[in-house]
């Protein structure tokens, strides 16, 4: 199964790269193969590494000692490393995006004055807006990963992306945001506002247009006027909105930048990994590696250990008589030593299809990058920083 | 906030009697093959069942072979029909039907800003989702739609409490009018247990099952929407008794493990090895299973893993058969 035109080894792209970017669709193991790469790379790279997450399991960051870790970065101590067995030459940093924060953030910058900034974070559409909807999540990831990589403290920033509906939704979230606010529609809405302009702002032209008409018939008047007040307000941070979301897509594209695509060999997440890779060329991102996780082991598609399954399988009976005449104890009773036997095969001959299915979709993939790594199916959900370290070190294995 | 009375919840496992089913979980625990194996399974109990793929992935018509469909609903299976949810599709139908304008073939400025109203302005895509799927309940009540059932394959466990909490969010803002009312009906028809249940698809993994537990108490918190089951899917085969334990250890140590591979080859080992990996990832998943089933109080529909297909018409219709018997103990 190995192929040996592509490297196994995700050591040469975290140390070329500053922001190595995961993703890959839900539950494929995204975070727990950043958070594994990022300790990884502290341990055998050194320098200061932020691991920036989305939603960690509670055990994970409990293990890390960041319970309640919040918007702010924060060290993993050198306690909790030491604990676990880890010298690591570099610093782990940790930090877990809170989308609220971040777009009050956001708006506390770039308003013009501190009353406009309050007017905004006040008004009920921005609290539904930014703390209920989806869309919002991938842009400000997006935008605290710029911030935090301007802030020049780190040396390499590995990002867990957002659960997204769609995979491509984040990285165009920067693009769709300074349209956004340069479009039209901006524009229409907020129009009765500044034609009324110095006479205070009255909606006076809103009855003279078609979409007002349709809008005002659908929502009513007052959701009208509080949508435009929003927008007006909003609008005055254009200048700095915009010219912030094309710093943040221009960075992504930037060489330093990376992605890495996780998958598992099962239909659905393998079909989004490759669409995911595709997407990723057409744009011009920096496809730098694939993280096959959770891969079963290539014994279970061996005709050798196929055939002994069959045998065991067939000539249970018999093979229970010859291990009871061996005198053990545990195998004294006949019957069950061949319903065991029986079961055993049956259970290597059931993950022995699935891991005949992997095979499958694995040589079927297409537009591989450099980098494929391959992380074995473990016995237990990963929980600490030992189970990191087992998962960084496949990750890291040429 | 009206939480749902507990005798509805625990009482009998009544889903395919509903008209409106939403299924959610976490990414990757297989949502989506659980909603198409219930709409299978109802329509072929007799229900003429309309499936609602509500995630932009557009594949919900590869677990039944058939080509993509989009917003009009299409047939797939004998009583069960397939749309894809478009929200600028849903905000034309609605102006055409509600608001009696004509809209104008696609074309100028107008189109432009309906189609970024629909898809790009925050908050509208729920409404014109919930919005939809709730036309199809309402009129299907009135016999002016023909479906017994509508099965939703709803956006994942993060996102599902702002869609459906969607009519009452626009309500909030929206003081008068015409949508009000309507945010008003939509609410009504979500909440009545009769009607609607919101079902939460987990693996038995440790996200899946602690996103499951904290859904529950926040679908309970913030949604007047009825809980309905906690589906378990994939589900690994126990092979083994605790009592079988000791015969397994001793097939691995001599003189045993000499006689097996005697009379079977080398690759005994590899069997008993894949026997020791599937063990331990059931044994992995024992604790979350025990975590969801003390905290959780809904009724639990469980599901096997497929070994054999992990996808299209044939892994559904064991899925169904599965789910059937679950549900009819």
């Amino acid at each position: 199964m190995s192929n040996d035109t592509v490297g196994r080894s995700l050591e040469p792209l975290l140390t070329t790269h500053e922001i190595v970017i995961f993703c890959g669709s839900g539950g494929v193991g995204k975070t727990t193969t950043a958070a594994a790469a990022g300790l990884e790379a502290v341990v055998r790279l050194g320098g200061r590494v932020l691991v920036l997450t989305i939603d960690p399991a509670k055990r994970l960051a409990d293990a890390l000692g960041l319970e309640g870790i919040g918007n702010v970065e924060r060290r993993v101590s050198d306690e909790v490393l030491r604990a676990a067995g880890i010298e690591g030459r570099g610093e782990l940093y940790a930090a877990m995006l809170d989308t609220k924060a971040s777009w009050d953030d956001l708006v506390l910058r770039h308003a013009p004055n501190e009353e406009t900034a309050y007017r905004i974070l006040d008004n009920r559409m921005y609290t539904t807006v930014t703390g209920r909807f989806v869309q919002s999540h991938d842009y400000i990831a997006m935008e605290r990963l710029f911030e935090l990589h301007s802030s020049g403290k780190y040396d390499l920033i590995i990002v867990d992306t957002p659960p997204t509906r769609n995979a491509i939704d984040f990285l165009e979230a920067p693009a769709r945001m300074a349209e956004f606010f340069g479009g039209r529609l901006l524009r229409w809405l907020t129009m009765p506002y500044r034609v009324g302009g110095r006479r205070g702002a009255r909606l006076v032209n809103f009855a003279s247009r078609p979409f007002y008409q349709l809008a005002d018939r659908v929502l009513g008047q007052q959701f009208l006027q509080d949508i435009a007040e929003f927008f007006l307000n909003f609008q005055s941070m254009y200048d700095g909105f915009v010219a912030r979301a094309k710093s943040v897509e221009q960075l992504l594209h930037e060489r330093r930048t990376s992605f890495v695509v996780v998958t598992t060999l099962e239909d659905a997440p393998l079909r989004e990994a490759t669409f995911f890779c595709d997407a990723l060329s057409e744009r011009r991102f920096h496809l730098g590696a694939l993280v096959l996780n959770k891969i079963l082991p290539d014994a279970l598609c061996d005709d050798d250990n196929r055939d002994a399954a069959t045998k065991l399988l067939d000539e249970a009976d018999s093979i229970a008589c010859d291990l009871a005449a061996t005198g053990a104890v545990e195998l004294a009773d006949q019957p069950r030593t061949a319903r065991v036997l029986r079961a055993a095969a049956q259970t290597f001959r059931d993950y022995s299809v699935v891991a005949a299915r992997e095979a499958e979709l694995r040589k079927e993939l297409s537009h591989v990058p450099d980098i494929v790594a391959v992380v074995p199916a473990l016995e237990d959900d990963v929980h600490d920083l030992a189970g990191l370290r087992i998962i960084g070190t496949e990750l890291f294995s040429s | 906030m009206h939480p749902t009375p507990r005798g509805v919840e625990a009482g009998r496992l009544d889903l395919l009697d509903r008209r409106l089913l939403f299924f959610t979980g976490k990414g990757g625990v297989g949502k989506s093959t659980v909603a198409a194996a219930t709409a299978l399974l109802a329509s072929e109990r007799g229900k003429r069942v309309l499936l609602v793929e509500v995630d932009a992935k557009g594949n919900l018509t590869d677990f039944f072979e058939h080509p993509r469909v989009g917003f009009e609903p299409v047939q797939v299976q004998p009583g069960l029909h397939i749309m894809q949810m478009r929200t600028d599709a849903s905000l034309r139908e609605y102006l055409r039907i509600h608001v009696r304008v004509p809209v104008l073939g696609g074309v100028g400025p107008f189109a432009n800003v309906l189609d970024f109203v629909a898809n790009a302005a925050p908050g509208v895509k729920e409404i014109l989702t919930i919005g939809k799927v709730c036309w199809e309940v309402g009129e299907a009540i009135e016999g002016r739609a023909p479906w017994d059932l509508v099965v939703v394959d709803a956006v994942a466990s993060g996102h599902v409490i702002a869609q459906l909490d969607s009519p009452r969010a626009i309500r909030e803002l929206v003081q008068v009018g015409r949508v009000r009312e309507q945010t008003e009906r939509m609410s009504e028809l979500l909440a009545s247990p009769e009607i609607t249940a919101l079902n939460i698809v987990t693996s038995a993994e440790e996200m899946p099952i602690s996103e499951t537990i904290d859904l529950v108490a926040s679908a309970r918190a913030e949604l007047e929407v009825p809980l309905g089951a906690v589906i378990i899917n994939r589900l690994l085969p126990e092979p083994f008794t605790r009592a079988d334990e000791p015969v397994v250890a001793a097939l691995r140590t001599p003189p045993a493990a000499d006689l097996l591979a005697t009379r079977v080859g080398s690759g005994a080992e590899a069997v008993l090895d894949a026997v020791a990996l599937a063990a331990s990832l059931r044994r992995s998943r024992a604790p979350h299973l025990a975590r969801l089933r003390e905290t959780v109080d809904l009724p639990m529909v469980n599901l096997p893993y497929l070994f054999a297909h992990d996808h299209g018409l044939r892994a559904l219709h064991q899925l169904a058969d599965a789910l059937g018997e679950e549900l009819d103990p």
